[in-house]
Order: structure tokens, then sequence, then C-alpha cells
């Protein structure tokens, strides 16, 4: 593990808040591979959590149980003190959980806005007979929306490229549009899966900044990330896994520090540019 | 009304694309023409009359296989090499079809361009009729079970389409080019880097599935009797409910699924449907396939687990 | 903000539009409705049809765009294959047909409304099981569909099978006013104002089908005008997003099943008007019109003309109805040719004629970021 300079470790106490949401002994399995086995921790309100591991470890599938987008094999996904059940995707998404993906997926030949747009419409209810009669409810969901875009944008400094496809925007511009957008959708918890994946230096301070403003509006931010100076440096407390196993939980400190973990990553060369 | 044999042709022409019907409906052609070419009639003696059947296989097979080449060449490979989305392969897809089929319906004209209608004359006239097959193997009565008679017709395509199944799941697990196309439908850039020509298995996957699909349209002759133009249109969409049934993507499970299908229709017509309706049974239990058991009888076992 | 020298895109023919005042806009489409109005009386020696009659041919044609509108919304904007669109069309030129001839007398409108009703609800129903499965398997479900359909009406007794209806009733008529025709005499065009040439709007009688042309003209203005409002709103983006990325959609809060469904009940319910309206005019139908290669010629129209366009839909329409007639010697061809357009424009130029708005301003967005130095890029991310 790399040198860490004290002043870039977050050191700050981690929330101790209601937990949000818990895996409880979640086991996926595809076939005859276990991805992820008897997986338990939970995610406080109000906190930033990093989830690391090396490649292969479980991380995105964990995600990915997370999202609903897998089913656990066995064990439960509680938030907000619901099981997840076998909801579907949107839904879950209307409990309150949103993500990015790590090879993004934005919808690449809708402008900026119109990314953002679709997930304000999340929270909408407009059909067929309010859009084509532009009744009441259409103009003030348009309205808010085009707000909720606006903002949005203007946080993530996209403004000037609102109108241009998402397919055209630079990387960065694109990983932040991806975040906006998740944003728009009001979630309560947010996943960001290796959000700094190609960033250089001065975009991960800032891709940093960003996460923290993220929290300090109000939401509980999951982070899956190799660069273990941006994990040490914004996260509250790391999950650790694997071969899809935990293997340690806890602050950044005693994470770097642990053992165990230095094992699993030994020989493994990070990604710390 | 024993209709085993029915039920396992179209377990054998499983739709591997949408145009592979037509490919079927050539083949077909393909034997019906070899037939007229060589002058088969009824009551020749029996070894010639199995020759003629076994050239007409050949015929078959070889038309089926070189169409199903052309296809994959025409419709399919541009669209692959470019990773393009699968709507558009399909419309591609879709497009070749009615090509192929308009086009044996239209032969008629198209040999009077080219003045050749007076010397085709036997192969091309009435292209939008029923196309009879000369079988000239005697279609005598074998068997009798329970008050179902059974021909020897029908014995020769229970026979030889279980042969065909057979073979056809030996080949695909045992031989080493039957392993180059599991391999490649799992993985393709694994199975590239393994050395896998991935260009040579797709052709091979089309000429194999053309072959077998000439193969069932001599099955489908020899019981039905007659070809057409458009026989391939409901045929693939029966096919395509076979598969489904049984789980696309597995050999047996297209045997299985043929079988449920074929039972399924006849039992209706049994129960006092008239035979026109049997179409809408395959599709209606389509339709119920789908919507309870998407992945078939013996589905597939694919762990990712939809939310 | 930025330092680097921008190059300006030229200015498209898209922007030229969009500068230009509202009320010259609304101007500009009044003048081109009128036009397609007068057209059929036009007789212009060019387009008009030598062995047909024009005025037919353009109902013909008018129906066609009609459909491919209503395929659009399905396949162009929600990305779903449906193959059998005649299906709907079907059920809603029988339902006019069984209720205004062969089993009752019902009254023209209410004819119509109970053919639209009677289409969308079976949309809903052949969608409600089938749109969760894969796109190919959809495509073969809903030629089966189509093909089922055609069947149910050869081999009910109640549908009059294979003899099919007669007699259908013509939309009840108003004679508001008369407008004459044209006349060619070389180059001059002189105007034919004997009774017999004149067209007299909303008559729908046997000899003249114009009439028939401005309804339907009328309607697909109706559609366009909806077409567009629902495009621009929360349900056109949905789309849009579900067709493009399905799972990104549904994990950012879009309910795609719900929408898709609702794409494929639209077009039911568009199919199922232009059948309807279809068998207004032609007085008489049977299974044998709506057999599964007029599936394919609604698919060509739409993608022929670029799907995702209502503009390209409509285009495509006049292409695959109006080609054949203008040229009399290929219509036998008619499937050949177009199923070898199909072929080509997948593999060519999937887009069609006349690209989705996103193509073009994809363009006119690419070429405009290629005239950014790439130093702004890095800067800025």
């Amino acid at each position: 593990m790399p040198e860490l300079t004290k002043d870039t470790e977050n050191t700050a106490p981690a929330p101790s808040g209601r937990a949000l949401l818990t895996m409880e002994d979640v086991t996926l399995k595809f076939g005859g591979v276990v991805a992820l086995n008897e997986v338990s921790f939970e995610i406080r309100e109000g906190e930033i959590l990093g989830l690391i591991g090396p490649n292969g470890a479980g991380k995105t599938t964990c995600f990915n149980a997370l999202t609903g987008v897998y089913q656990p094999t066995s064990g439960r996904v509680v938030f907000d003190g619901q099981p997840l059940g076998k909801r579907k995707r949107f839904q879950i998404n209307r409990l309150g959980i949103a993500r990015t993906f790590q090879n993004i997926r934005l919808f690449g030949n809708m402008t900026a806005r119109e990314n953002v747009l679709v997930g304000a419409d999340s929270h909408h209810r407009s059909g067929v007979v309010n859009s084509l009669f532009r009744l009441p409810r259409h103009r003030r969901e348009t309205r808010e929306g085009n707000r909720t875009a606006d903002e949005l944008l203007e946080m993530m400094d996209l403004t000037h490229r609102a109108d241009d496809l998402a397919r055209n925007l630079s990387y960065g511009e694109q990983r932040r549009l991806e975040i906006a957008r998740a944003l728009a959708t009001r979630p309560k918890l947010l996943c960001l899966d290796e959000p700094a994946a190609g960033f250089n230096p001065v975009e991960k301070q800032r891709l940093m900044d960003l996460i923290r403003k993220v929290r300090d509006m109000g939401n509980t931010v999951l982070l899956i990330e190799h660069d273990m100076r941006l994990v040490m440096g914004v996260t509250d407390r790391i999950v650790v896994l694997e071969f899809g196993r935990k293997i340690a939980e806890g602050a950044p400190a005693e994470i770097r520090d642990n053992p165990a973990v230095i094992a699993a990553y030994l020989g493994v060369d990070d990604d710390a540019s | 009304m024993f209709a085993l044999g029915y039920t396992l042709v179209y377990g054998v022409l499983r739709l591997i694309n949408f145009a592979h019907s037509e490919v079927f409906m050539w083949g077909s052609f393909g034997a019906v023409w070899a037939m007229t070419l060589l002058g088969a009639h009824t009551g020749m003696g029996w070894p010639a009359a199995v020759g003629l059947l076994v050239v007409a296989l050949i015929a078959a097979m070889a038309v089926s296989g070189g169409v199903a080449l052309v296809v994959e060449r025409i419709a399919y490979r541009r669209l692959r090499e470019k990773h393009a989305p699968p709507l558009v392969a399909l419309i591609s897809a879709i497009g070749a079809s009615f090509m192929l089929s308009e086009l044996m319906g239209l032969r008629d004209r198209i040999a009077g361009w080219l003045n050749l209608d007076e010397v085709l004359a036997p192969y091309v006239r009435q292209a939008r009729e029923n196309t009879a097959f000369v079988n000239p193997l005697p279609n005598v009565q074998v068997l009798e079970i329970a008050g179902f008679q059974i021909r020897s017709n029908q014995l020769i395509v229970l026979v030889a389409a279980i042969l065909m199944m057979i073979a056809l799941d030996q080949f695909v697990s045992r031989s080493r080019l039957g392993r180059g196309v599991r391999a490649v439908s799992q993985n393709p850039e694994a199975a590239a880097l393994m050395g896998v020509n991935q260009k040579r298995v797709v052709q091979l996957t089309f000429f194999i599935g053309g072959l077998m699909a000439g193969a069932a349209a001599l099955l489908y002759l020899v019981h039905i009797g007659v070809t057409r133009y458009n026989v391939g249109f409901i045929l693939g969409i029966k096919a395509f409910t076979a598969a489904v049934l049984g789980g696309i993507g597995n050999i047996r499970g297209a045997l299985v699924g043929g079988l449920v299908l074929g039972l399924a229709e006849n039992y209706a017509t049994f129960f006092g449907l008239a035979s026109s309706w049997k179409d809408v049974v395959s599709f209606l239990l389509l339709i119920v396939v789908l919507l309870f058991r998407p992945t078939g009888i013996l589905g597939e076992s694919l762990g990712k687990a939809r939310a | 903000m930025s330092t680097a020298t921008q190059k300006a895109p030229k200015p498209t023919f898209a922007d030229r539009w969009a500068a230009l005042p509202k009320l010259v806009q609304i101007l500009v489409w009044v003048l081109i409705a009128v036009f397609f109005f007068v057209l059929p009386l036009l007789n212009l020696p060019i387009v008009s049809t030598p062995d047909a009659e024009f005025g037919s041919v353009l109902a013909s044609v008018a129906n066609y765009a009609l459909v491919a509108l209503g395929l659009n919304i399905v396949l162009g904007y929600a990305g779903l294959l449906d193959l059998g669109y005649v299906g709907f069309y079907a059920i809603g030129a029988y339902t006019v047909g069984v209720g205004g001839s062969l089993h009752g007398q019902i009254n023209w409108f209410v004819l119509i409304v109970m053919a639209v009703t009677i289409s969308t609800a079976s949309g809903l129903l052949l969608g409600a099981p089938t749109l969760r499965v894969r796109g190919d398997y959809l495509a073969i479900v809903t030629l089966g569909f189509g093909e089922i359909i055609r069947l149910t009406a050869l081999n009910t007794e109640w549908l009059n099978q294979a003899r099919g209806i007669t007699g259908i009733p013509r939309p009840p008529s108003s004679e508001l006013f008369g407008l004459p025709s044209l006349v060619w005499d070389g180059a001059t065009a002189k105007v034919d104002l004997g009774e017999g040439a004149k067209s007299i709007f909303l008559k729908f009688g046997l000899l003249d089908a114009v009439p028939y042309y401005w309804l339907a003209l009328i309607v697909i203005i109706v559609v366009l005008f909806a077409d567009r409002l629902l495009q621009a709103s929360r349900v056109g983006r949905a789309w849009e997003a579900t067709r493009e990325d399905e799972e990104a959609a549904e994990l950012n809060g879009v309910p795609t099943f719900r929408f898709k469904l609702l794409a494929f009940a639209l077009g039911a319910f568009v199919g199922g008007l232009s059948g309807a309206l279809y068998a207004s005019r032609i007085g008489a139908i049977n299974p044998d019109s709506f057999m599964i290669q007029l599936s394919m010629m609604f698919l060509a129209a739409v993608v022929i003309g670029g799907q995702g366009n209502r503009w390209g839909a409509i285009v495509g329409g006049v292409v695959v109805a109006y080609l054949p007639e203008r040229f009399r010697e290929f219509a036998d061809f008619r499937i050949v040719v177009f199923g070898l357009l199909l072929l080509l424009l997948a593999n060519f130029r999937p887009q069609g004629l006349l690209p989705p708005r996103r193509a073009r301003r994809a363009r006119r967005a690419d070429a405009a970021t290629a005239g950014l130095e790439g130093t702004e890029e890095g800067a800025r991310a």
C-alpha cells in the first residue's frame, strides 16, 4: 500500500447514525460460482462508505445486489427499514437508491439536459393524457424538472454543455453528468461505481470535493474505488471484500494497517496516480 | 393421427435465425426439383426408390446449406462484424427472408424474363401454388396401434428425425468443430484468443443449420407431400414455438418442445377444433409459455436473476 | 469560458428555419398543408399515376402514411419490433365491417370509436405478456399475432370466413363546397369547371376517392400534432431513454415496461384507426387483404423513411405506397424490392432516409466539437 501522509487521510469520526441500508448475509451464486459469500455490513445515514478489494472481489456484484440488478441467492438487503425483496428496478430507485456505472451508461443520443430530466422524471406522474393536452400537471412537472436540471447541471459545472449530446461530452463531463442524473432521482443513497477511473489528480481532487458536497446535501454515499488515496481521503468507513467475502471493516486508519487487507493487496499495483 | 414424426421435424428445424425458414423452403424445392429432374414416379422398385430419395436428400441439403451460407454472407456478416444492435440484424434478416420467399413465389415471372420459361417449365410454373413431391416409395400400412394406422412414410420420417437429432447432438458435444461452435456462442473473444476462427465457426453453424433444414425439408415432403413458396413462414413460427417451449439454445429442448407442440396440436383437433385452428393453438401455446416460463421446459440455466 | 477558438458550424437548414419568426413558420406549414389538400386536383404531369386514378392512389398513400406514423411510435420511438402490425389494422377494419354491415347497422362514428377501442385493447392484451421478452422473441410473437388475426377471420363463421365483408358503410357525407381540378395541356393548366370533374369537400361517394384522401389527411395532421406533443414530454423522454439503454433507464426510475406497453397500445390505436378508415373507403374486405406481407410493407415504410422520425415515417409510407402505383411494372415485385431495400438499409444506412432528430443533432454537434481545440477538454474536465 502506498505511503499516505496523515493529512490526506480522513480522520474525522464516522457518523454513527442509524443504518440506512443493511446487507444481511447476502450470498449470490451464478451457477457454480459464488460471487458473494455471506456478506454483511451496514451503511449509516449520512456517511460516505468505501467498498474496496482486489479485482474480482465482488464489489460490482455487491453493488448490483444492492441496487436490485441481481437477486441474492440467500440473505437479504434491507433499505430504510424495508427488505428490497423482489422489487423491480425502477421501484428500487423510487425507494431512494441511485447509482452510476463503471463504464458510464448515459443516454448517448440525448442531450445532457435531457439525461438529467429523465432522472427528474422518476418523481413525475405525467402520462399520455397530461402530456397530450398540456394539462397543469405536465406544465408544473416540466418547470420543476427544468429547475432541477438547471441546478444539478450548474453544480456539476455542465451548464455550458446542457444542450449537447451526451456522447459528445468529454470523459470527465460524462462522469459528472451521470452523477447529476442519478442525483436528479432524489435518492437517499447514492452508489458510485469507480467514479474516478481515468481521472488525473486534479480531476480526482474535484471529485472528492464533489462527493463531500453530495453528502453535505443530505445524501449517503457508497463508493467503489481502486484509488487508495481517494478512498482514504474521502470515506468515513471502509468495507473490504476479497473473493466474495468481507475481510475487514472500519475507519480508514484501521484498514490501512489491517494485515489481512495488506495481504489481499500484496503484489497488486495500486492505481495511486 | 400419429404425428410424432411431424413434431420431430419441428424440433430439427430449430430456428437459428429469422431467414432459416426460407432456407428450409428452398431446400424443399431442391428436393422436389431433383425428383422431377430424375423422373421419379410412384411404383418404382425398392432400390431405385431409395436411391432417388437419397439423391433428393442430398439435393435438399445442398440447396439449403448453400442458401444458408448466402444468407449469412449477405444478411448477417457485416452487421455482426460491426456489432450492430440486434434490432438492425433482425430487420436485415426480415428483408432477406421476404426476398427469398417472394423470389421463389415469382420464379415463373423471373424465368419468363430470362426467356427460360419453356425450358424450365416443370420447375417454375404455377409459382404460387402448391407443388407436389413425388415420392417413389409406396406408403403402406406397417402397424396398427389402438385404431391408429402407422404408415411406412411416417415411420421413415420418425426414424430419420431421431437419427438426425442424435447425430447433431453428438456432433455438438463431441467433435472439435462442435466444441468450437459452443465456445463461440458462449464467449466470442475468449474463443478467438484460443485460436478458434470465429468467422469460420459462424459460417459452419449456418451451414450445418442449413443442412439440417434441408434434411428436415425432405422429411417434411415425405410426410406432407407438398410444398409452396410461403411454407417457410408458418413452419418457422411453429419451429420457433417448439424451440421456445423446450428452451432456446438447447438442442434436446427443441426436441421436447417439438414433441409437446405436435401433441398439443393434434389433441386440439381431436377435441373438435377444425384443423385450420391448429396454427392458432401453437401460437397461443407460445404466448402462454412466454408468459409463465420464458426459459422453456428444459430452460437455460443462466444464473442472472432479474429483480 | 473557452480561450481556444471555436469554429462555428455552418448554419444548416434546420438552424435557419428555427431562426424564422413563429408566425412565418405557421404560415409555411399552412401553405404546405393546403398544397397537399389540393394535390389530387392539380393532376401534375410527372407525379400523376398513368394507370390508376390519382385520387385513389393518394388515398392509399395517405393510409400507408398513417400506418407508418403509428408503427413509428412502436418501432422508432420505443424500439419494439412489431412485425404483426397488420393485426391491429385488420381488427380495425373488421370491427367496422362487422358492426356496420355484417351484423349491425351502427352509426359510423360509433364504429370508429369501437374500432380503435378494440384494437387498443388487443394491443394491451398482446403487449402485457410479450413485452417482457427479448427483442427477437417479440418480433416472432407479433408476427404470429398478425397471422393469427387473419386466420381467425378466415376460419370464423361469424366473420364470414373467406368470403369477407361487403357493403361496409362510408363516412357520413356533407356537401360543403366543391373544388375543381386542373387539366393540363402541354405546359399550361386549365381549370376544369365541369361538374364531373369536381371534388366535393367531404362527400363520400363511390366514384371520387379524393374526399377519403382529405379525411385521411385531417387524421394525419391530428396524429402529427399528438405525436409532437408526446415526444416533447416525459413520455417521449422515457421512450428514448428506454430505447437507448433500458437497464440504465430503469435504474434511474423509468418504469420501462409501462412505457413500452403504452407505445404498443398507441401504435395499436393508430393501426386500428387506419384499418377502419381503409375499410370505410374500400367498402369490402376479406382475409386476403391482411396477409403478413402487408406487415412487411408497413415495416419497410418505417425503416426506409427513417425510424424515430415522424416525417421519415410519412416519407416511407409515401415511398412504399406510391412507387408501385407509379411504376406499375414492378408492382408484383414490390415485396422483393422492399425486402431488398430493408436488407440494404439495415446493412448500410440503418437510420433510413430521414434520420431521427437525434442523429441529425449528433452530426451537428460532432461537427461543432470537432472545431474545438483539445486543450479546452483537458482544462475543463
